[in-house]
């Protein structure tokens, strides 16, 4: 991201960012820069905590008034702590543990969907919003597409998306849905927790693991690509594979 | 986030190895905004967000989505092809990734002088020297919704 302020700042605009790897913001050395110490996918540090976020934005926009750079500023102040006492495989309300054991995958997804609809429904309700939605079919026809491909290696494109396009609307959105059913758990569950739940506790994530599994040695390079960064968390496969 | 040297060893080796591409920029471009209090201020995003309906971003994606200042937070998604960060927070709150509410709230209060028309989003996992054409197109396109400067926010 910081090339992007090189060429923009080049080209006439002024920049400030927010920088999450510290040491690759030194590397590339922007004209302006505040290095938060936020977990990846949180440069504002904190979800609904206005003030928090009027804190972090307001350091970053004040580095534009710096009389010279390049600046590289670090913020002082950690996010806070989620209050959590949840225990693994508890992030969410259901449980399914049992459940992918005693039958296939197609039937653990169907039910695991139809159990966590009233949760997901909850979510979008007290957010106002869903980020599920790339991909313009219902959820049982998402799940059952993907459930479908494991079986087959085939995929039909929606959208007039490409496959691997398509795989990817499809794994986005079903892994949304399953995020913020479990988000919807009274004491609210942190970051770590929803994703250890969805990857070793749901039949979801057993099929995500399978769709990596299948991508990764198809003979479409654009699903191997696929498998190497876009379906499952490095982290969550060297667990698996440990 | 936390430091390189807090990371396990796997995580740590990926994120250097990225280091390569990163040094080599040589110049030092340094434009001088007017105060914040007169600044009109633009976010650009590397998190890969768009508005429902607008095409995804495909692997190594280099171009851009335009996010209209009044874009409601129901219509943004994420299809960033990285799974490597966390999306709940995204899926909580949007001013996690893109503080668009927090930054009305700052023109609002008179801290900053006004918030851009337009928005825009990359995802940002690709070489990134060849984000360079589309940053000048990008550049052109601020100067004339008379955007003073860019917050830019990773993911």
């Amino acid at each position: 991201m910081g090339a992007l302020a090189h060429y923009l700042e080049a080209a006439g605009v002024a920049t400030t960012q927010i920088s999450l790897i510290r040491e690759h913001t030194e590397a590339i050395n922007p004209p302006r820069a505040l290095w938060v110490p936020f977990i990846l996918g949180r440069p504002l540090g904190v979800p609904n905590d206005a003030a928090f976020q009027q804190r972090v934005l307001l350091a970053a926009l004040r580095l534009l008034e710096a009389p010279s750079g390049p600046v590289l500023a670090d913020y002082p102040e950690d996010a806070p702590p989620v209050s959590s006492d949840d225990e693994a495989g508890q992030a969410c309300p259901v449980s399914f543990a049992s459940q992918v054991a005693e039958s296939g995958v197609r039937g653990a997804i169907a039910r695991e969907v139809e159990a966590l609809a009233g949760w997901y429904d909850l979510a979008v309700q007290r957010r106002g919003r869903t980020s599920v939605g790339l991909a313009s079919v219902s959820m049982a026809d998402a799940a059952e597409r993907l459930v479908a491909f494991t079986e087959s290696s085939e995929l039909a494109a929606i959208d007039g998306l490409s496959r691997s396009e398509t795989l990817k609307v499809l794994i986005e959105d079903l892994r949304a849905f399953y995020y913020e059913a479990a988000s919807a758990k009274p004491g609210a569950p942190d970051a770590e927790s929803i994703q250890r739940w969805f990857w070793f506790d749901t039949a979801g994530g057993r099929l995500m693991l399978k769709v990596e599994e299948i991508c990764a040695r198809h003979e479409d390079a654009s699903l191997k690509r696929l498998a190497a960064t876009s379906i499952v968390p490095r982290a969550v496969s060297r667990a698996v594979r440990a | 986030m936390v430091r390189l040297a807090d990371l396990p060893e796997w995580d740590r080796k990926i994120k250097i190895e990225k280091l390569k591409e990163l040094d080599g920029f040589d110049g030092r471009p340094w434009v001088r905004p007017p105060p914040l209090a007169e600044c009109r201020i633009a976010v650009v995003t590397t998190a890969g967000l768009h508005r429902k309906g607008d095409r995804p971003f495909g692997q190594s994606a280099t171009d851009y989505r335009i996010i209209p200042g009044g874009t409601r937070a129901a219509e943004l998604v994420m299809s960033h092809q990285s799974v490597n960060f966390d999306r709940s927070g995204f899926h909580e709150d949007h001013n996690v990734v893109f503080p668009i509410d927090r930054l009305n709230e700052l023109a609002a209060s008179g801290a900053i002088g006004s918030v851009a028309a337009y928005h825009y989003s990359f995802m940002g996992a690709t070489q990134i020297r060849q984000l360079e054409p589309k940053a000048v197109e990008l550049a052109a396109l601020l100067k004339a919704d008379s955007v003073d400067a860019v917050l830019l926010t990773p993911i």
